[in-house]
Protein backbone atom coordinates (compact mmCIF):
# COMPACT_ATOMS: atom_id res chain seq x y z
CA UNK A 1 0.00 0.00 0.00
CA UNK A 2 1.49 3.31 -1.04
CA UNK A 3 1.14 6.12 1.43
CA UNK A 4 2.11 9.74 0.78
CA UNK A 5 4.08 11.89 3.22
CA UNK A 6 1.01 13.24 4.95
CA UNK A 7 -0.21 9.72 5.70
CA UNK A 8 -2.92 9.67 3.07
CA UNK A 9 -3.48 6.58 0.98
CA UNK A 10 -2.37 7.17 -2.61
CA UNK A 11 -5.19 5.01 -3.92
CA UNK A 12 -7.68 7.64 -2.75
CA UNK A 13 -5.97 10.67 -4.23
CA UNK A 14 -8.60 11.08 -6.91
CA UNK A 15 -12.00 12.51 -6.00
CA UNK A 16 -13.68 9.98 -8.24
CA UNK A 17 -12.14 7.09 -6.32
CA UNK A 18 -13.20 8.71 -3.05
CA UNK A 19 -16.70 9.02 -4.49
CA UNK A 20 -16.76 5.36 -5.50
CA UNK A 21 -15.61 4.26 -2.05
CA UNK A 22 -18.18 6.53 -0.30
CA UNK A 23 -21.00 5.17 -2.43
CA UNK A 24 -19.98 1.55 -1.91
CA UNK A 25 -19.41 2.06 1.82
CA UNK A 26 -23.11 2.78 2.40
CA UNK A 27 -24.55 0.32 -0.14
CA UNK A 28 -24.51 -3.47 -0.14
CA UNK A 29 -23.59 -3.35 -3.82
CA UNK A 30 -24.00 -1.04 -6.80
CA UNK A 31 -23.96 -1.76 -10.51
CA UNK A 32 -21.81 0.06 -13.02
CA UNK A 33 -24.61 2.23 -14.39
CA UNK A 34 -25.80 3.40 -10.97
CA UNK A 35 -22.24 4.36 -10.05
CA UNK A 36 -21.86 6.19 -13.33
CA UNK A 37 -25.05 8.13 -12.71
CA UNK A 38 -24.15 9.09 -9.13
CA UNK A 39 -20.63 10.19 -10.02
CA UNK A 40 -21.50 11.79 -13.34
CA UNK A 41 -18.44 10.47 -15.19
CA UNK A 42 -17.80 8.73 -18.51
CA UNK A 43 -17.71 4.94 -18.91
CA UNK A 44 -13.98 4.82 -19.59
CA UNK A 45 -13.09 7.11 -16.72
CA UNK A 46 -15.17 5.15 -14.21
CA UNK A 47 -13.89 1.81 -15.51
CA UNK A 48 -10.25 2.81 -15.10
CA UNK A 49 -10.77 4.05 -11.55
CA UNK A 50 -12.70 0.91 -10.64
CA UNK A 51 -9.94 -1.20 -12.12
CA UNK A 52 -7.37 0.59 -9.96
CA UNK A 53 -9.43 0.04 -6.81
CA UNK A 54 -9.93 -3.59 -7.77
CA UNK A 55 -6.19 -4.03 -8.17
CA UNK A 56 -5.65 -2.72 -4.64
CA UNK A 57 -8.18 -5.29 -3.44
CA UNK A 58 -10.54 -2.57 -2.23
CA UNK A 59 -13.52 -3.48 -4.40
CA UNK A 60 -14.89 -6.77 -5.59
CA UNK A 61 -16.44 -7.28 -8.98
CA UNK A 62 -19.24 -9.68 -9.76
CA UNK A 63 -20.37 -10.17 -13.32
CA UNK A 64 -23.76 -11.61 -14.11
CA UNK A 65 -26.56 -11.41 -16.64
CA UNK A 66 -29.97 -9.84 -16.26
CA UNK A 67 -31.80 -11.55 -19.10
CA UNK A 68 -29.30 -11.14 -21.88
CA UNK A 69 -27.76 -7.91 -20.69
CA UNK A 70 -24.47 -8.18 -18.84
CA UNK A 71 -24.52 -6.60 -15.41
CA UNK A 72 -21.47 -5.75 -13.33
CA UNK A 73 -21.90 -5.35 -9.60
CA UNK A 74 -19.37 -3.79 -7.29
CA UNK A 75 -19.01 -4.31 -3.55
CA UNK A 76 -16.45 -2.94 -1.14
CA UNK A 77 -14.14 -5.50 0.49
CA UNK A 78 -13.32 -5.60 4.20
CA UNK A 79 -9.82 -4.43 3.34
CA UNK A 80 -11.24 -1.57 1.27
CA UNK A 81 -13.54 -0.47 4.05
CA UNK A 82 -10.68 -0.46 6.58
CA UNK A 83 -8.47 1.55 4.23
CA UNK A 84 -11.28 4.00 3.56
CA UNK A 85 -12.00 4.48 7.26
CA UNK A 86 -8.29 5.00 7.95
CA UNK A 87 -8.21 7.57 5.16
CA UNK A 88 -11.16 9.41 6.72
CA UNK A 89 -9.44 9.43 10.11
CA UNK A 90 -6.26 10.90 8.59
CA UNK A 91 -8.27 13.56 6.74
CA UNK A 92 -9.98 14.56 9.97
CA UNK A 93 -6.70 14.74 11.83
CA UNK A 94 -5.05 16.84 9.15
CA UNK A 95 -7.88 19.32 9.30
CA UNK A 96 -7.74 19.43 13.09
CA UNK A 97 -3.97 19.90 13.10
CA UNK A 98 -4.22 22.76 10.61
CA UNK A 99 -6.90 24.39 12.71
CA UNK A 100 -4.83 24.17 15.88
CA UNK A 101 -1.68 25.42 14.15
CA UNK A 102 -3.40 28.65 13.21
CA UNK B 1 1.00 18.30 -0.97
CA UNK B 2 -2.64 19.09 -0.73
CA UNK B 3 -4.02 22.18 0.95
CA UNK B 4 -6.28 22.16 3.98
CA UNK B 5 -9.13 23.38 1.80
CA UNK B 6 -8.74 20.24 -0.29
CA UNK B 7 -9.15 18.00 2.75
CA UNK B 8 -12.31 19.80 3.76
CA UNK B 9 -13.63 19.50 0.23
CA UNK B 10 -12.76 15.81 0.18
CA UNK B 11 -14.75 15.25 3.35
CA UNK B 12 -17.70 17.27 2.06
CA UNK B 13 -17.70 15.24 -1.14
CA UNK B 14 -17.60 11.95 0.79
CA UNK B 15 -20.49 13.02 2.97
CA UNK B 16 -22.63 14.16 0.09
CA UNK B 17 -21.93 11.01 -1.90
CA UNK B 18 -22.85 8.78 1.04
CA UNK B 19 -26.13 10.61 1.49
CA UNK B 20 -26.99 10.83 -2.19
CA UNK B 21 -26.36 7.14 -2.85
CA UNK B 22 -28.26 5.82 0.16
CA UNK B 23 -31.26 8.14 0.40
CA UNK B 24 -33.85 9.34 -2.07
CA UNK B 25 -34.21 13.04 -1.34
CA UNK B 26 -36.41 14.20 -4.20
CA UNK B 27 -39.66 14.06 -2.25
CA UNK B 28 -41.64 17.24 -2.60
CA UNK B 29 -43.60 19.02 0.09
CA UNK B 30 -46.10 20.17 -2.53
CA UNK B 31 -47.08 16.59 -3.27
CA UNK B 32 -47.87 16.07 0.43
CA UNK B 33 -50.00 19.21 0.58
CA UNK B 34 -51.98 18.33 -2.56
CA UNK B 35 -52.50 14.68 -1.61
CA UNK B 36 -53.74 15.84 1.80
CA UNK B 37 -56.27 18.15 0.14
CA UNK B 38 -57.50 15.35 -2.15
CA UNK B 39 -57.97 13.06 0.86
CA UNK B 40 -59.97 15.69 2.74
CA UNK B 41 -62.17 16.23 -0.33
CA UNK B 42 -62.68 12.48 -0.74
CA UNK B 43 -63.61 12.05 2.93
CA UNK B 44 -66.07 14.93 2.63
CA UNK B 45 -67.72 13.47 -0.48
CA UNK B 46 -67.93 10.02 1.10
CA UNK B 47 -69.52 11.28 4.31
CA UNK B 48 -71.77 14.14 3.23
CA UNK B 49 -72.78 13.08 -0.27
CA UNK B 50 -72.77 9.30 0.07
CA UNK B 51 -73.53 9.00 3.78
CA UNK B 52 -70.52 6.76 4.31
CA UNK B 53 -69.65 6.58 8.00
CA UNK B 54 -68.70 3.09 9.20
CA UNK B 55 -69.34 2.37 12.89
CA UNK B 56 -69.01 -1.41 13.01
CA UNK B 57 -66.81 -4.04 11.38
CA UNK B 58 -69.58 -5.54 9.23
CA UNK B 59 -70.81 -2.13 8.16
CA UNK B 60 -73.32 -2.20 5.33
CA UNK B 61 -72.63 0.50 2.77
CA UNK B 62 -75.24 3.28 2.62
CA UNK B 63 -78.03 2.81 0.11
CA UNK B 64 -77.74 6.43 -0.96
CA UNK B 65 -76.46 6.19 -4.52
CA UNK B 66 -74.58 3.09 -5.53
CA UNK B 67 -72.45 1.06 -3.13
CA UNK B 68 -69.66 0.93 -5.72
CA UNK B 69 -69.35 4.74 -5.48
CA UNK B 70 -67.12 4.35 -2.43
CA UNK B 71 -64.93 1.99 -4.39
CA UNK B 72 -64.71 4.46 -7.29
CA UNK B 73 -63.73 7.28 -4.93
CA UNK B 74 -61.09 5.13 -3.19
CA UNK B 75 -59.40 3.92 -6.38
CA UNK B 76 -59.71 7.34 -8.00
CA UNK B 77 -58.05 8.96 -4.98
CA UNK B 78 -55.26 6.40 -5.00
CA UNK B 79 -54.61 6.98 -8.70
CA UNK B 80 -54.60 10.79 -8.54
CA UNK B 81 -52.44 10.75 -5.38
CA UNK B 82 -49.89 8.43 -7.00
CA UNK B 83 -49.71 10.58 -10.15
CA UNK B 84 -49.21 13.71 -8.04
CA UNK B 85 -46.42 12.14 -5.97
CA UNK B 86 -44.66 10.79 -9.06
CA UNK B 87 -44.95 14.07 -10.95
CA UNK B 88 -43.52 16.16 -8.13
CA UNK B 89 -40.72 13.68 -7.44
CA UNK B 90 -39.77 13.71 -11.09
CA UNK B 91 -39.80 17.49 -11.12
CA UNK B 92 -37.83 17.82 -7.86
CA UNK B 93 -35.24 15.28 -8.99
CA UNK B 94 -34.72 17.20 -12.22
CA UNK B 95 -34.27 20.42 -10.32
CA UNK B 96 -31.63 18.72 -8.16
CA UNK B 97 -29.91 17.51 -11.32
CA UNK B 98 -30.62 13.87 -10.53
CA UNK B 99 -32.69 11.19 -12.15
CA UNK B 100 -35.95 10.30 -10.41
CA UNK B 101 -35.56 6.66 -11.35
CA UNK B 102 -32.25 5.60 -9.82
CA UNK B 103 -30.86 3.04 -7.40
CA UNK B 104 -32.11 4.91 -4.32
CA UNK B 105 -35.63 5.63 -5.57
CA UNK B 106 -36.00 2.01 -6.66
CA UNK B 107 -34.97 0.81 -3.23
CA UNK B 108 -37.30 3.22 -1.47
CA UNK B 109 -40.24 2.26 -3.70
CA UNK B 110 -39.71 -1.48 -3.19
CA UNK B 111 -39.54 -1.05 0.58
CA UNK B 112 -42.65 1.09 0.53
CA UNK B 113 -44.46 -0.99 -2.06
CA UNK B 114 -44.38 -4.38 -0.37
CA UNK B 115 -46.43 -3.43 2.73
CA UNK B 116 -48.72 -1.31 0.55
CA UNK B 117 -49.51 -4.07 -1.94
CA UNK B 118 -50.07 -6.66 0.78
CA UNK B 119 -52.27 -4.17 2.64
CA UNK B 120 -54.13 -3.35 -0.56
CA UNK B 121 -55.04 -6.99 -1.13
CA UNK B 122 -55.99 -7.40 2.52
CA UNK B 123 -58.32 -4.41 2.31
CA UNK B 124 -59.82 -5.68 -0.95
CA UNK B 125 -60.54 -9.08 0.63
CA UNK B 126 -62.13 -7.41 3.68
CA UNK B 127 -64.27 -5.35 1.31
CA UNK B 128 -65.41 -8.46 -0.58
CA UNK B 129 -66.18 -10.25 2.69
CA UNK B 130 -68.32 -7.34 3.81
CA UNK B 131 -66.02 -6.13 6.59
CA UNK B 132 -66.10 -2.63 5.12
CA UNK B 133 -65.67 -1.08 8.55
CA UNK B 134 -62.06 -2.27 8.59
CA UNK B 135 -61.06 -0.65 5.31
CA UNK B 136 -60.09 2.70 6.75
CA UNK B 137 -58.21 1.51 9.85
CA UNK B 138 -56.31 -1.01 7.72
CA UNK B 139 -55.35 1.57 5.12
CA UNK B 140 -53.94 3.77 7.92
CA UNK B 141 -51.99 0.91 9.50
CA UNK B 142 -50.47 -0.43 6.29
CA UNK B 143 -49.61 3.04 5.02
CA UNK B 144 -47.88 3.69 8.35
CA UNK B 145 -45.89 0.47 8.04
CA UNK B 146 -44.95 1.36 4.46
CA UNK B 147 -43.70 4.80 5.52
CA UNK B 148 -41.79 3.36 8.46
CA UNK B 149 -40.06 0.97 6.09
CA UNK B 150 -39.39 3.57 3.39
CA UNK B 151 -37.95 6.05 5.90
CA UNK B 152 -34.64 4.18 5.95
CA UNK B 153 -34.10 5.33 2.39
CA UNK B 154 -35.28 8.94 2.53
CA UNK B 155 -35.76 11.82 4.98
CA UNK B 156 -35.93 10.68 8.61
CA UNK B 157 -39.14 12.69 9.17
CA UNK B 158 -41.02 10.05 7.17
CA UNK B 159 -40.49 7.59 10.04
CA UNK B 160 -42.32 9.87 12.49
CA UNK B 161 -45.15 10.19 10.00
CA UNK B 162 -45.29 6.38 9.83
CA UNK B 163 -45.78 6.18 13.60
CA UNK B 164 -48.57 8.76 13.48
CA UNK B 165 -50.40 6.69 10.84
CA UNK B 166 -50.00 3.43 12.74
CA UNK B 167 -51.29 5.05 15.94
CA UNK B 168 -54.29 6.59 14.14
CA UNK B 169 -55.00 3.23 12.53
CA UNK B 170 -55.00 1.35 15.83
CA UNK B 171 -57.12 4.04 17.50
CA UNK B 172 -59.62 3.88 14.67
CA UNK B 173 -60.10 0.11 15.01
CA UNK B 174 -60.94 0.60 18.66
CA UNK B 175 -63.15 3.65 18.10
CA UNK B 176 -64.66 2.49 14.84
CA UNK B 177 -67.33 5.19 14.88
CA UNK B 178 -64.56 7.79 14.53
CA UNK B 179 -62.66 5.91 11.85
CA UNK B 180 -63.62 8.25 9.00
CA UNK B 181 -62.58 11.23 11.09
CA UNK B 182 -59.26 9.60 11.98
CA UNK B 183 -58.78 8.63 8.33
CA UNK B 184 -59.34 12.26 7.27
CA UNK B 185 -56.93 13.38 9.98
CA UNK B 186 -54.27 10.89 8.83
CA UNK B 187 -54.41 11.08 5.07
CA UNK B 188 -55.58 14.70 5.01
CA UNK B 189 -54.19 16.75 7.88
CA UNK B 190 -50.97 14.78 8.49
CA UNK B 191 -50.04 14.90 4.78
CA UNK B 192 -50.62 18.65 4.69
CA UNK B 193 -48.58 19.27 7.86
CA UNK B 194 -45.79 17.06 6.55
CA UNK B 195 -45.90 18.82 3.16
CA UNK B 196 -45.70 22.29 4.71
CA UNK B 197 -42.87 21.21 7.02
CA UNK B 198 -40.84 19.68 4.19
CA UNK B 199 -41.48 22.62 1.91
CA UNK B 200 -40.28 25.19 4.44
CA UNK B 201 -37.38 23.07 5.67
CA UNK B 202 -35.91 21.80 2.41
CA UNK B 203 -37.37 23.62 -0.59
CA UNK B 204 -37.07 27.29 0.16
Amino acid sequence: MKVSIDGLNKAFESRIRLGIMSALAVNDSLDFNSLKEFLDVTDGNLASHLKALEKEGFVQVEKSFIGRKPNTNYTVTALGLRAFQAHLAVLEQLILKNKNAK
Amino acid sequence: MKQERDYIEDLAEIRSMMERTSKFLSLSGWAGILVGLYALAAAYVAKIMLGFNPDEVMYSLPVKGNSSNIFVIATGLLFVALCTALFFSYYTARKRGEKAWNATSRRMLINMGVPLVVGGFFILIMFLKGATGLMMPLSLIFYGLALFNAAKFTYGEVRIMGFVYMASGLLSVYFLEYSLLLWAFGFGVVHIIYGLYMHFKYER
